[in-house]
């Protein structure tokens, strides 16, 4: 890597049928990074990562991927990313091995034998080599996915939601594959809805409606949101959350199982909007807003921007 | 909880019509498959062909000719559409471009006068049996009274005879009018079309259906290498039934087998191949599988109908016959027909795939265009 960044493209756009998906994103993201892409359900991060690897064509945006360009270069892009598709897309009437051996073809690996065999090593799969794609749990279907994705050795990984319906184990597993990876050079691009994720990566993105909201490292996006919450926990909390609900100042109430989490952008808007609620017996403490809360934050904002 | 609960029953008698409605293709099909099937059976399918083209060789073009040609345009079965010398005729026959050939002698009114009952030869192209038997007795009838009314008067005496002439017909191609020497060449290119244009259909639908075609399109495969490789293997495939139905033929139904099988076996990788572009093609339409098969059936059905296999194909009305021209399986029918039962070479084979390689053509174009690189 020669400090190029890896992607790096401005006021990518995207529409399907008049409707916009992609609203003039543009990311930087440099060799060796983690960069986790958040956003609701149908903000555009999927279709983002499509144009990015040839997928779908963009309607409009320049820049280049791993130094080619993106919207002309997709076939010299294409041989050097892995794309791990949100579902997944092996085949499921393969067995593990003939699925990585069918990728190893497709890329035409010149040496297949000895790179399939240090990738099930790698992964982990030599033990389930035989078996049948279709027959494996979420977690090692994924690390199937994951194998496959990097039999070519690519420069950049775009991994879409590759955790979701995976238990807690495989995926710190799985993120201690994907930072040792990235500790070696290899970019990765990763969508999430999983906020103890998001914290796993170098830097952030929120994306919302096609439009990127903010970017940064967590602690940067935290302090960009200009939130302050209060954490508050007693026996009324239900209370609680129908008295100051709509108060000036109260932006937002999350319960977290026992406590329950206020948030404002005006501190003393927010501080006498919960003076009232100090009584014996509930504790009251400002905490630093966790990613979480931003993130909330962010949508509810971010929905009335955007009817 | 009661053991059957009409509002549970109701619940999914809506939902069902609900995707029904949805899913437009499929509702499309349940009314075309219907109207189309009365379409071709109740107007194109005649199982009593008439119109039958036919050539005439005369030695002799006097009245009591006129009269027999007459005679046979009136019974409706035959359409004398030229005359020939003999090669010609013959030539036409093997084509497949007349269906009968009459030959009257020379001398033929001197002779019938005589009443020396002279030869008249009627040839059938008789490889489906079922196009040509009514034709057949019609003409026996005919040469029996036809001249009643030129043999009043003086020659009474010879209409009184069992027969003026001698009527020979040769049933050529298929001379005991077996039809299974029809029906089994035949089932090979019915086999084909119903497997290949399935199979093909379905095997690429389902790749998008299970998500593994947005995983092909991101690896660096090209549209053209990701349809010839799905199309290769069903080639094989194709070619496995032919070489089964081939050997059933010989050995079970002992067709005859009269002209060059390499011809043969050649001709069919072109109609395996127009057949598995029409799979393709449909593939890139269907957005599931079940769509798949329904596409599938519209073009099986109207093939096996209008093809000449089940009915005969001069017993359509020309505007059906001119639909069934467009169909892969009729010209294939002809060639096999042809190759096996009439020994025909590489001339009437060739004359009968340039059809087959146009619709190749148009349905691989469509199909590449239709496939999408990228997914929009």
């Amino acid at each position: 890597m020669n400090g190029n960044p890896a992607i790096d493209v401005r006021g990518v756009t995207k529409s399907f049928d008049g409707k916009v998906v992609v609203d003039h994103v543009a990311l930087r993201v440099e060799p060796g990074e983690i960069y986790g892409f958040l956003g609701p359900n149908g903000s555009g991060k999927t279709t983002f990562i499509r144009m990015l690897c040839g997928l779908l064509k963009a309607d409009g945006g320049e820049g280049t991927c791993l130094g080619f360009d993106f919207l002309t270069g997709s076939r010299e892009i294409k041989s050097q990313v892995g794309y791990m598709t949100q579902r997944f897309s092996f085949y499921e009437d393969l067995t593990v091995q003939e699925n990585l051996d069918f990728v190893a073809r497709v890329y035409d690996l010149p040496d297949r034998r000895t790179t399939l065999e240090r990738v099930l090593r790698e992964h982990g799969l030599a033990g389930r080599r035989h078996q049948l794609a279709g027959g494996l749990s979420g977690g090692w279907k994924q690390r199937l996915a994951l194998a496959a994705c990097m039999l070519h050795s690519p420069k950049l990984l775009l991994l879409d939601e590759p955790t979701a319906g995976v238990d807690p184990k495989a995926r710190r597993d799985f993120w201690e594959s994907i930072h040792k990876l990235a500790a070696e050079g290899l970019t990765v691009l990763i969508t999430t809805h999983y906020m103890d994720e998001a914290e796993r990566c170098h830097r952030i993105g929120y994306l919302s409606y096609g439009r990127l909201l903010t970017t940064g490292t967590v602690n940067e996006v935290i302090a960009a949101s200009g939130l302050h919450t209060w954490a508050a926990s007693g026996p009324d909390l239900q209370g609680i959350v129908s008295r100051l609900t709509g108060k000036p100042g109260v932006e937002q109430l999350v319960p977290f199982g026992t406590t329950l989490h206020i948030s404002g952008i005006d501190p003393i808007k927010l501080g006498e909007a919960i003076d009232p609620e100090r009584k014996p017996g509930t504790d009251w403490q400002k905490i630093p807003s966790s990613l979480e809360d931003v993130f909330i934050h962010l949508m509810d904002s971010s929905r009335d921007n955007f009817p | 909880m009661r053991f059957f609960n009409f509002h549970r029953l109701a619940a999914i008698v809506v939902k069902e019509f609900i995707q029904m409605r949805r899913d437009r293709l499929t509702f499309g099909m349940m009314v075309g498959i219907p109207l189309i099937q009365l379409m071709l059976f109740g107007f194109a399918i005649n199982s009593n062909p008439k119109n039958l083209p036919t050539a005439v060789v005369l030695g002799d073009n006097g009245p009591f000719v006129q009269t027999l040609l007459h005679g046979m345009k009136n019974s409706g079965y035959f359409e004398i559409r030229e005359r020939l010398d003999e090669s010609a005729a013959r030539e036409a026959l093997t084509l497949g471009r007349v269906q009968f050939v009459l030959t009257i002698p020379p001398d033929f009114a001197r002779s019938l006068l005589r009443g020396d009952r002279p030869d008249i030869l009627l040839e059938a192209d008789a490889t489906d049996p079922a196009a040509t038997s009514n034709a057949i007795s019609t003409m026996q009838e005919l040469a029996r009274s036809v001249w009643n009314r030129d043999l009043s008067g003086p020659l009474a005496t010879l209409a009184g005879r069992p027969d003026p002439v001698n009527l020979i017909i040769h049933a050529k191609f298929n001379p005991e009018e077996i039809t299974q020497y029809n029906i089994v060449p035949g089932l090979m290119g019915v086999v084909l079309t119903m497997t290949m244009v399935m199979i093909t259909a379905l095997a690429i639908t389902r790749e998008r259906e299970r998500g593994t075609m947005e995983n092909l399109l991101a690896m660096p495969t090209r549209p053209i290498e990701v349809l010839l490789g799905k199309i290769v293997p069903y080639i094989l495939v194709g070619y496995i039934q032919v070489g089964l139905i081939l050997a059933a033929a010989a050995l079970l139904f002992h067709v005859p087998m009269m002209g060059s099988l390499l011809l043969l076996l050649a001709a069919a990788f072109v109609f395996i191949a127009a057949n598995l572009a029409v799979g393709v093609t449909f593939s890139s339409v269907a957005s599931n599988q079940l769509q798949a098969m329904q596409m599938s059936f519209f073009f099986f059905l109207p093939s096996l109908l209008l093809s000449g296999f089940m009915f005969p194909f001069r017993g359509m009305p020309v505007w059906a016959q001119y639909l069934g021209e467009i169909f892969p399986l009729t010209h294939f029918l002809r060639i096999i027909r042809g190759i096996l039962l009439k020994g025909s070479g590489l001339h009437p084979t060739l004359v009968e795939l340039g059809p087959i390689a146009l619709f190749l053509l148009v349905a691989l174009a469509v199909g590449v265009r239709r496939y999408r690189q990228t997914l929009d």
